[in-house]
């Protein structure tokens, strides 16, 4: 490229790599401020008039926010295991789409941390959780990973800043990033334990209400079941979210970033993970039926109000579920673009729509006999404060992919 | 004074005596009037707004549900269920459902007295306690609290007002119950007589259908009538293992208040 038609800001560029004009990059990250300005206006009233500007109430203390929480944290997933894979596993291929991976969990942890400031009732005391912690709380347990995580996370994305062209000149800086990748495999590791624990903790947040017969789960230990499905679904799920999301950066950069080979990888691993989990989660659904049971609680009577009929069984585990398996397994389905971009569509939203169920859900079904079902559904303050980290990551991905180096097979496959 | 506590057994150290204060409510008894909803709103200060019609955010400690038999006339027959906090106390590997999911240690459930208490300063409305309660009695202060001019003149001194984003619930009048042994110790007592700690909500029912008490205490009337073979608590297959208990000769009303949404319950409506 010379230099009289090189953008403005090429110097940032990782070397060999093309970017679109700098004009049209700033033009991209305006047009996302419109709906983040939206979101940070809910935030402020949220902030400002309390959560009454929401549709949350006294029946549904948990809605969208606590969902989407749980939803980002197992799409983020795909960031410590893709870690684990490469690191710990040592596969050697997954070199190429590590960074990515790491880029798009920080952002998904960022988002759910993000989340729960606005939706915590008195904000300014969230770090009682820390300091007053309970340690039967299975909120307590997802608060210390979930933060220990996101400082891991945060270390792993360190070194692609200092390896951006112009800060990787400063000696100092280099030096750190060669430490710091040096370290990597430790990091991942201790990633990997953090990650265990918080994915597990969360799914034991719905599975401990035993005053809740629709959520609650017998367990091992303090553990409820779910929370040995929350690990596996979320690992099953984080490796596809990273291929639509790396799809996504392709199509919008107009090139490919990733060989084929290393989408083949995680879409595989992915799959056979998936698989499992579905027959531990068929199992865990059986077994649950005959435990609210026992209780006196017949499965009808969890699918008796709509819209949450068998449907939203059905749906889950089979439309969500076994459709992407089958896809994920069979090796010239998963070879199929349109149907790999689906079995991943397909999975991450399964994921999100168990966390709906597992929070949302469970509180709508009602438990006295002489409770009412009331239905909820978020509002705009709502939708907007959780969109509000879509934008950001999104900016966030835009300003790492132009400036940083995080997909070292671009140059191969798109030489100047 | 003569010993009441005979079944108090020994906790947290060798003289501490304990105790299990319990409601025991006569649905039999109980018009529907709401007095007790009355009452228990001006006694702990809970806020209302100008519109407070929108149930699934008024604060409400005490709540009145109205249930039917749901059968035609002439055999419709209907019940009004008073339903404070039911203190739960939980039972085998389970703690009581909201004390072991707060984060932040915000809820406690005392051995001293069987009550479980919340600590408005300590929470930070996460709303997790809410989601483990399945009998509704925990509600979240959606907006800052706020009286008509002149009645802030009129709030009891004795129990703090509750800030917005946090959670609250029925506390069995605990602020009573410590203005009590403050009294009594002042007396040179140690124990209470059952008339000295009384929840608002109990003295103000005119049909007389809420009795308030030690459940250990033989002295004190609950001890008795938790006996009764028409008594039961409400959703005791859950293993909450409520200190609140209700007492109707009606079949169905026992039936609807024990039973999980759904099974024997299917024919009740509510109101």
């Amino acid at each position: 490229m010379d230099s009289a038609s090189a953008p403005f800001d090429s110097a940032l560029f990782p070397e060999g790599v093309k970017r679109c004009k700098l004009k049209w990059f700033l033009f991209w990250i305006a047009v996302l401020h419109g709906p983040l300005m939206v979101g940070i206006v809910a935030t402020l009233m949220c902030w400002g008039l309390a959560l009454n500007v929401t549709y949350l109430n006294n029946n549904y203390p948990f809605g969208l926010w606590i969902a989407a929480d749980l939803g980002v944290i197992a799409l983020g997933a795909g960031a410590f295991f893709t870690g684990f894979l490469r690191y710990v596993v040592n596969i050697e291929e997954l070199k190429n789409i590590v960074n990515y991976a790491v880029v798009i969990g920080v952002m998904c942890y960022a988002s759910a941390q993000g989340i729960l400031g606005i939706d915590i009732g008195q904000p300014l005391r969230g770090w009682f959780i820390f300091w007053h912690a309970n340690v039967h709380s299975m909120l307590t347990e997802v608060a210390f990973c979930i933060t220990c995580y996101f400082m891991v996370l945060c270390i792993e994305y360190l070194p692609l800043i200092l390896e951006n062209r112009q800060i990787n000149k400063f000696r100092f800086f280099h030096g750190m990033a060669h430490h710091l990748h040096g370290a990597m495999p430790t990091i991942a590791a201790i990633g990997v334990f953090l990650s265990f624990f918080h994915q597990g903790s969360l799914g034991g947040v719905p599975g401990v209400l035993y005053g809740r017969p629709f959520a609650y789960r017998e367990g091992f230990l303090v553990w409820p079941w779910t929370f040995f499905l929350f690990i596996l679904s979320a690992i099953a799920c984080g490796p596809c979210f990273t291929i639509l999301i790396t799809r996504i950066t392709e199509g919008c950069a107009r090139k490919r970033l990733v060989k084929r080979n290393v989408i083949e990888i995680l879409a595989k691993i992915s799959g056979r993970l998936l698989a499992v989990y579905l027959v531990l989660k068929i199992v865990d659904t059986l077994y649950w039926i005959v435990i609210a049971g026992r209780v006196g609680a017949p499965l009808s009577s969890f699918y008796v109000n709509q819209p949450y009929g068998y449907w939203v069984l059905i749906t889950e585990i089979g439309i969500l579920g076994v459709i992407p398996a089958i896809i994920l397994l069979n090796t010239k389905a998963r070879q199929n673009d349109s149907l790999l971009i689906i079995a991943c569509i397909l999975n991450c939203t399964g994921i999100f729509m168990n966390r709906w169920i597992m929070t949302v859900q469970s509180l709508a079904v009602p438990v006295m006999s002489f409770d009412k079902f009331v239905s909820y559904h978020p509002n705009w303050v709502e939708y907007a404060t959780t969109f509000v980290f879509v934008w950001v990551s999104a900016i966030v991905i835009m300003l790492s992919y132009r400036y940083l180096p995080i997909f070292p097979q671009e140059k191969e496959l798109n030489p100047l | 004074m003569k010993e009441a506590h005979h079944e108090a057994h020994e906790h947290h150290g060798a003289h501490k005596k304990t105790y299990k204060y319990g409601m025991v409510v006569d649905l039999d008894k109980c018009t529907g009037c709401g007095a007790c909803m009355v009452a228990c709103m001006a006694e702990n200060n809970l806020p209302f707004r100008k519109d407070n019609s929108d149930r699934m955010r008024s604060q409400l400690w005490m709540r009145v549900y109205k249930i039917s038999n749901g059968r035609p006339f002439p055999d419709t027959d209907i019940c009004y269920i008073p339903r404070p906090c039911q203190h739960c106390e939980g039972s085998g590997h389970h703690h009581t459902p909201c004390v072991s999911v707060c984060p932040a240690t915000a809820t406690d459930y005392s051995h001293e007295t069987g009550i479980v208490s919340q600590v408005y300063t300590r929470c930070f409305g996460c709303r997790y306690c809410m989601a483990a309660c399945p009998y509704h009695v925990r509600v979240f202060n959606w907006w800052d609290p706020t009286w008509p001019k002149g009645m802030k003149k009129y709030l009891n001194p004795d129990v703090s007002v509750r800030m917005r984003g946090v959670v609250e619930k029925c506390s069995f009048c605990y602020h009573r119950y410590q203005r009590a042994k403050n009294k009594a110790y002042a007396e040179g007592r140690r124990e209470l007589h059952e008339d000295e700690y009384q929840t608002a909500c109990t003295q103000a029912c005119p049909a007389g259908a809420i009795t308030f008490g030690d459940l250990k205490n033989p002295e004190h009337k609950v001890h008795e009538l938790k006996k009764s073979p028409y008594a039961f608590r409400l959703l005791e297959k859950l293993g909450t293992n409520p200190k609140v208990y209700y007492v109707s000769t009606r079949d169905w009303v026992r039936k609807a208040g024990e039973a999980y949404a759904g099974e024997e319950g299917k024919s009740v409506t509510h109101a």
